[in-house]
C-alpha cells in the first residue's frame, strides 16, 4: 500500500509545513461545507435518531431516558415482526433474483446479438421508472380482477390462477416481481460491461483446455467479475432497505400489514400515529441491520482502492 | 478489447438450436420488460367505457387522448382540481436546482480529496460515502424537526436542501472515481506553473469532467424526481412533488376508477426521466461503468 504519493511535500517533516498549509488550505475550504452538512445531516441526525429512540418520546419530542423500553415494545409488535420478517424475505429473493437475472441477461447479450442497443434500452427503461409508478403499474398487471389473471381467463384458461397480490402470504413475492422488473436491466448493464472487460486470453485458454461454455461462464468468467457483483450486490441490498414507496404504492402494506416493511413501519409511526420512540427504534434497528451488511465492504473496497 | 468467442455464436454451426434458443429467451424476457410500459401507454389512450367492459389489458379500439388532458390540468388530487401540472413544476424547481448544486459540490469533494491529499482525506472521503448507504428512514425524524425550525417545511427550499445534502455521497463518489484515474502529474505541472486549487479545477479537470458529469446529473435527477419518502414526509398540499401528487391521484381517488387518467397521470409523471434516458442514457451507462467497474 503505497501512501500519499500525490503532491505531497516531502521532507518537510518536523518543522510547521506552512507550505503544504498553504497548498492545502483551499482544499480544506471546499470539502468544508459539504463535510459540515453531512456529519450534521447523515452522522447528527442518524445519532439524535438514536438518542429519541432511548426517550420517552411521542408526538412531541420528551427527553426522559426510557432506555431500551421503546425496543421492548417495537419487537413485542407483531406489525414490526411481519415487517423485519418481510424485509429479510424481500431482501434476499430481490437481491438474488435481480442479480440472476441480470447475469442471465448479460450473458445473453454479450453473444454478439443482433439488435443488442434496442434490447438494452427495453430492459434498462424501467430503472428510470419510479417506484411509486412501478408499483401503480404491477399492482393493476396483478390484480386478479383486472390484470394478467383476467386476460388469461378471456383467454379461455377459465381456471386460470395469479393471485398473489391478495393474499397475506404470497404478497411480498408480488412486490419482488415489481422490484426485480425495474433493477434487474441496470443491473445487467452494470455486469454486461465488466463481461466485456474479462480478458480475452484467459478465456482462450480455458477454451484451449476443453471447457464448453457453461464452464468457461462457470469457472473463468463468472469469478473474473466478481468485482462488478459485489458492487451490484451492495447496491441492491442498499436500494432494499430503502424501499418504501414501492409497497406504499403497490400494497398499501396490505392485504391487512402482510406486505409492510420497516421503512413503512416507521413512518406510520412517526407520522400517523404520533409514537416518536418506537418510529425512531424501528429506525435505529433498520441502520443497524444496514451497517452489518454494508461497513464490511465498505472497509474492504476502500482499503483495496488506496493501494494505487 | 476482449473477445467473446465462447458463445453459441462460435458454436452455431454444431448447434442450431444455440441461437434460437438465445433469441427466444431474450425475446420473452424483452416482452415480459416492455409489457407494462406497452399497457400503460395502451390504457391510457381507451376510453373508459372500453376498459370497464375489456379489462386493462388489451388494444384500443378507439384511440383518445382525453385522459392525457384530464390527468395534466384537470384530475382531482385531494380537492385541489388541477391535474398534476403544478406539481409537476414544483418538481421541476426542486430536481433541477438540487442536482447541479449536489453534482457540483461532488465534483468539488472528489477533486479535492483526490487530488490535494491532505491528512485525514482518506478518511473524509470514507466518512462522506458511507452516507450513500445510509436507510433514509434514520434520519426521517430529525431532519423533519430541523426543516420546521428552519421554517423549511413544506416549502421548495427545504427539499432542494435535503436532496442536495443526501445527493452528495453519491456524487463525491462518482467524481472520486473518476478523478482517482486522472494522473498526479496533471495536477503536479499546472501546480509548478503557478495554477492554483481554483484554476486547475475549472481549466484542467472541469473540461475533462463531462462524462463523469453526465453520470451525476442523470443520477441525481432521477433520483430526486422519483423521491418518495423525503416527499411524502416534507411536502403537502401546493408543495406535493410530482411522485408525491401522483400516489394521491391514484390511491386515495373516490368513486370510479379512472384506469386510463391514472395511467396517463403515471406516464407523465415517469417522462421526464424517461426522455433523459432515452437522450443522455448511452452516456450514463458509459460513465457509470467505466468509473465503478474497474475493479
Amino acid at each position: 500500500m503505497t501512501k500519499k504519493e500525490g503532491i505531497a511535500p516531502s521532507g518537510l517533516a518536523r518543522s510547521f509545513d506552512w507550505a503544504g498549509l498553504r497548498r492545502y488550505l483551499p482544499a480544506w475550504f471546499a470539502v468544508a461545507p459539504s463535510l459540515a452538512a453531512l456529519l450534521v445531516f447523515v452522522y447528527g441526525f442518524a445519532l439524535w435518531t438514536a438518542y429519541i429512540s432511548l426517550s420517552a418520546s411521542k408526538m412531541i419530542p420528551d427527553f426522559t431516558f426510557v432506555g431500551l423500553r421503546n425496543y421492548q415494545r417495537l419487537w413485542g409488535e407483531d406489525r414490526w415482526t411481519v415487517a423485519a420478517t418481510n424485509l429479510v424475505t424481500f431482501t434476499v429473493l430481490y437481491v438474488g433474483v435481480t442479480l440472476a437475472v441480470g447475469l442471465l441477461i448479460a450473458i445473453l447479450l454479450d453473444q454478439k446479438v443482433r439488435l443488442e442497443t434496442p434490447l438494452r434500452t427495453i430492459f434498462l427503461y424501467p430503472a428510470a421508472v419510479s417506484l411509486v409508478v412501478t408499483g401503480i403499474s404491477w399492482k393493476w398487471l396483478l390484480n386478479p380482477g383486472t390484470g394478467i389473471e383476467a386476460f388469461v381467463r378471456s383467454l379461455g384458461w377459465d381456471n386460470f390462477v395469479f393471485d398473489w397480490i391478495i393474499q397475506q402470504h404470497t404478497v411480498i413475492f408480488a412486490v419482488v416481481i415489481a422490484a426485480v422488473w425495474q433493477q434487474a436491466g441496470f443491473v445487467a448493464v452494470l455486469l454486461l460491461a465488466a463481461l466485456r472487460g474479462v480478458d480475452g486470453e484467459m478465456v482462450k485458454a480455458a477454451r484451449l483446455d476443453g471447457a464448453g461454455p457453461v464452464r468457461t461462464y462457470w469457472s473463468v468468467i463468472i469469478p473474473a467479475i466478481r468485482p462488478a457483483f459485489i458492487s451490484a450486490f451492495v447496491l441492491l441490498v442498499a436500494f432494499a432497505l430503502k424501499t418504501f414507496d414501492l409497497v406504499v404504492a403497490m400494497t398499501a402494506q396490505g392485504p391487512g400489514y402482510a406486505s409492510a416493511l420497516p421503512s413503512t413501519f416507521v413512518y406510520d409511526m412517526a407520522f400517523q400515529r404520533n409514537q416518536l420512540g418506537i418510529a425512531s427504534a424501528g429506525a435505529v434497528s433498520i441502520l443497524l441491520f444496514a451497517a452489518v451488511i454494508v461497513l464490511p465492504y465498505v472497509i474492504w473496497e476502500f482499503r483495496k482502492t488506496d493501494g494505487h | 478489447m476482449a473477445t467473446d468467442t465462447i458463445t453459441g455464436h462460435a458454436r452455431a454451426p454444431k448447434f442450431p438450436w444455440v441461437p434460437v434458443l438465445l433469441y427466444l429467451t431474450l425475446g420473452v424476457l424483452a416482452f415480459i420488460f416492455i409489457m407494462p410500459l406497452a399497457v400503460m401507454v395502451l390504457t391510457s389512450v381507451r376510453p373508459l367505457e372500453e376498459i370497464r367492459t375489456a379489462g386493462i389489458i388489451g388494444i384500443p379500439q378507439h384511440v383518445t387522448f382525453d385522459a392525457w388532458g384530464t390527468a395534466w390540468n384537470e384530475a382531482c388530487i385531494a380537492s385541489v382540481c388541477e391535474g398534476l401540472q403544478p406539481y409537476f413544476r414544483n418538481s421541476l424547481a426542486i430536481a433541477v436546482p438540487a442536482t447541479l448544486l449536489s453534482t457540483i459540490l461532488g465534483a468539488v469533494n472528489g477533486y479535492a480529496l483526490t487530488k490535494f491529499r491532505f491528512r485525514g482525506a482518506d478518511t473524509l472521503m470514507v466518512l462522506i460515502i458511507l452516507g450513500c448507504f445510509l436507510p433514509l428512514q434514520a434520519v426521517l425524524i430529525p431532519a423533519a424537526q430541523t426543516l420546521s425550525s428552519l421554517g423549511l417545511a413544506n416549502s421548495v427550499f427545504g427539499l432542494i436542501l435535503i436532496y442536495a445534502v443526501y445527493g452528495l455521497p453519491f456524487t463525491t463518489l462518482f467524481f472520486r472515481n473518476y478523478y482517482v484515474a486522472v494522473p498526479d502529474e496533471i495536477v503536479r505541472a499546472a501546480t509548478m506553473d503557478g495554477a492554483g486549487f481554483w484554476r486547475i479545477f475549472t481549466q484542467i479537470m472541469l473540461p475533462i469532467s463531462w462524462p463523469i458529469f453526465m453520470v451525476s446529473v442523470v443520477f441525481q435527477f432521477t433520483g430526486i424526481w422519483n423521491e418518495f419518502l423525503f416527499g411524502v414526509s416534507f411536502s403537502t398540499g401546493a408543495s406535493q412533488t410530482v411522485t408525491v401528487a401522483l400516489n394521491n391521484l391514484v390511491n386515495t381517488t373516490f368513486g370510479v376508477k379512472q384506469y386510463n387518467v391514472d395511467m396517463a397521470a403515471s406516464l407523465i409523471a415517469a417522462l421526464p426521466v424517461l426522455i433523459l434516458y432515452l437522450f443522455v442514457g448511452r452516456f450514463f451507462v458509459r460513465g457509470l461503468t467505466a468509473g465503478s467497474v474497474k475493479g
